[in-house]
């Protein structure tokens, strides 16, 4: 028992004896003080028990785990790789503070002074940049996995509604960080974005002059940005992702996957340490490492200055809000921005409250024929988005405009009750055609609809050239 | 009594953290909210002679954000700049003779009027008056409109 001090108390008593124990060295005994009072690389179970439970950040975690829950391919480890890009984040954002002014004179200036600079400067920027864009990326993955394994159910609901609020606020923190750098790109996407807001009915003006700090983008938009960013975000987010981790904790740790074929049925244990730690460790190793290699090899981009004369061609919102502006061109401004997002949202809140608690839970897309019935609503979601959406681009002209009344039935009402429809023809289809249980036609659902988003969002981003005509990514505009 | 008194004690202090809790909030709310527009803009641009605008021409002014059109009868018009969709500013393509919207491709002629889609109103514009053979415009207001009419040239 490595961890009970007994043994300058024995040496004391026993004075006399020449082999007693040396007593602890002075840096052995500030060591115990100050950090474990323990082995310092434990031998036994016993003594990995007691560094798990004994030190501040080791003790959030539980001393065992079931083996089949730390499995890779069963998390992919995507909600711990957020936490090393929310950090990689706050690291390299400190820094990038230290050389930053939030002032449209010279903001642009100083992160070219960044770049040209500043030791390191294109490294930890192009850091903050790569780390910023992958965490929504990971984010999404890591709820798309929570959804998938059915990870949201019991004591688990409140919590996928906590990883929501989470994936909003990262979502405003890459958005204000966007304008920062102020240049073309920047203060034109956030044009666009604050745009949207304008076709909320009756509140609309107000929320944009909100976001916009005033009517326009302007030195007032750049300070508020730049606090959001830089405190008010990361202050909650801390908290946030604290309650979250918390309640993961509280609910037993993740969703526990049924045994593969041939593996024992029992409960077996392993633990935390060193099964877990040293997988999570290596995660954080390897996500820094791409990382620093992204930032090493295309840094962050930087355009001209902001010019708000000149909106270049084609303009567009940042990646993650370009599946909205790709629907802004197909869609009546309010089904596009207010509807669709509106009932997105809710949707996503609510899914834990309007899906069964008592089916099973915890494999991949919940069972082999769920699993067939997703795949078939994603190649059936991904090939009509593009069947839809050529054809609409290239009669946009034709199609009846935008304003009125008979613009918002036509291009408004009609396609959000043509997509509806559809939802429930393929729900019904699923239901019969594979047999599936009521949780498992809702994932085949939800899966019909997030491929449609990402195909739309791939559509945005790559295949819109100059003057948001269709074009091939290597036609260049973008 | 003594209950008596402690009930109303009790509702006293609710209504007292009531109070500055909504107070807070209003201050709060208060600090938040924009600020008025600055007032601080020139209210009358004078653009230039009548004579130095030709019939058929789009002029721009990027000081004051917007451009003059003359059209082909003589008339005046002023274009607020912003697309009236999501904001870009737009600009004239004399090529196509209509003026094209980098952001989402909507296209407005040369009246401002909405010549594809999804631009859901034609362009703003600002009052002109022709004043001593001069052209100026009143940037203190901006007018909306949804479909361009002959009442809204000046000549
Ligand atoms: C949730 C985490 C965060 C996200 C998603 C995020 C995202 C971004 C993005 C997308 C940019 C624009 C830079 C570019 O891509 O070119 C940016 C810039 C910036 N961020 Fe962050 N950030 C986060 C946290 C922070 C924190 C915690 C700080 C500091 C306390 C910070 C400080 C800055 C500064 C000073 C800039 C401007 C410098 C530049 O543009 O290169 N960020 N951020
Ligand atoms: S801002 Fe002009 S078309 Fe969208």
């Amino acid at each position: 028992m490595p961890h009970v001090k007994k043994t300058p108390t024995r040496a004391a008593a026993k004075p006399e004896v020449a082999s007693a124990p040396r007593p602890p060295s002075l840096v052995r005994r500030i060591w115990d003080s100050a950090v474990l009072r323990g082995p310092i690389v434990p031998q036994s179970d016993r003594d990995r028990a007691f560094v798990t439970v004994h030190t501040l950040l080791l003790h959030l975690r539980p001393v065992k785990v079931p083996a089949r829950a730390i499995r890779f391919t069963h998390t992919f480890g995507l909600g711990g790789a957020s936490l090393v890009l929310l950090s990689l984040l706050g690291l390299t954002g400190l820094l990038l503070t230290l050389g930053y002014q939030p002032v449209p004179g010279t903001a642009y200036e100083s992160v070219v002074g960044i770049e040209r600079d500043v030791m390191f400067g294109t490294l930890v920027r192009g850091m903050h940049h790569w780390s910023a864009n992958l965490l929504v990326l990971v984010m999404v993955a890591h709820a798309a996995r929570v959804f998938l394994t059915g990870g949201y159910h019991g004591p688990r609901q409140f919590n996928w509604v906590v990883g929501v609020f989470l994936l909003l606020l990262v979502l405003v923190s890459a958005f204000t960080g966007y304008l920062l750098p102020w240049d073309q790109l920047s203060y034109w996407a956030v044009t666009i974005s604050t745009g949207m807001l304008a076709y909320v009915p009756l509140a609309g003006e107000s929320l944009q002059r909100v976001a916009r700090a005033g009517t326009d983008i302007g030195p007032r938009t750049l300070v508020v940005f730049y606090t959001l960013h830089t405190s008010i975000v990361p202050a909650i987010l801390v908290f946030a992702l604290a309650f979250h981790f918390w309640r993961v904790r509280k609910a037993g740790g993740v969703i526990v996957p049924p045994p593969r074929d041939g593996e024992p049925v029992d409960d077996e244990k392993v633990m935390f340490l060193p099964h877990l730690l040293v997988r999570e460790a290596m995660l954080a190793l390897v996500i820094t490492a791409v990382v620093v290699v992204l930032a090493a090899a295309f840094g962050a981009p930087l355009g001209d200055r902001a010019n708000p004369g000149m909106s270049p061609n084609p303009a567009k919102a940042p990646w993650y809000f370009m599946g909205l502006q790709e629907l802004l061109v197909h869609l009546h401004p309010i089904a596009a921005v207010v509807i669709v997002p509106a009932v997105a949202l809710l949707a996503l809140v609510l899914l834990p409250y309007i899906t069964s608690d008592d089916e099973p839970a915890g494999a991949w897309f919940l069972s082999p024929r769920a699993r067939q019935a997703a795949l078939l609503a994603a190649i059936i979601a991904a090939s009509w988005t593009v069947v839809f959406i050529v054809p609409d681009a290239a009669l946009s002209s034709r199609l009846p405009s935008f304003s009125g009344t008979t613009g918002f039935v036509a291009r408004g009402i009609v396609p959000l009750g043509i997509i509806a429809g559809v939802l429930v023809a393929l729900a019904r289809f699923v239901r019969r055609r594979h047999g599936l249980t009521p949780n498992e036609t809702v994932q085949a659902v939800v899966v019909f609809l997030f491929t449609a988003f990402v195909v739309v969002t791939m559509v945005g981003v790559w295949f819109r050239g100059p003057g948001m005509a269709l074009a091939w990514p290597w036609q260049g505009g973008h | 009594m003594e209950p008596d008194r402690r009930r109303s004690l009790r509702t006293l202090w609710i209504g007292l953290v009531a109070i500055a809790t909504g107070q807070a909030g209003w201050i709060a709310a208060s600090f938040l909210r924009p600020r008025r527009a600055d007032a601080s803009a020139p209210a009358l641009f004078v653009a230039g002679p009548v004579d130095g605008f030709d019939a058929g021409s789009v002029t721009a002014f990027p000081d004051g954000r917007f451009y003059l059109v003359r059209l082909e009868d003589g008339g005046f018009l002023a274009l607020h700049r912003e697309c009236t969709h999501l904001g870009c500013t737009v600009p004239w393509d004399a090529a196509q003779h209509r003026f094209v919207c980098p952001c989402h491709a909507s296209q407005f002629d040369i009246t401002g009027a909405v010549l594809a889609a999804p631009a859901p109103r034609p362009l703003d514009t600002y009052a002109i008056r022709l004043e001593n053979g001069l052209v100026k415009i009143d940037l203190s207001r901006r007018q909306t409109r949804q479909a361009f009419d002959a009442s809204q040239v000046t000549s």
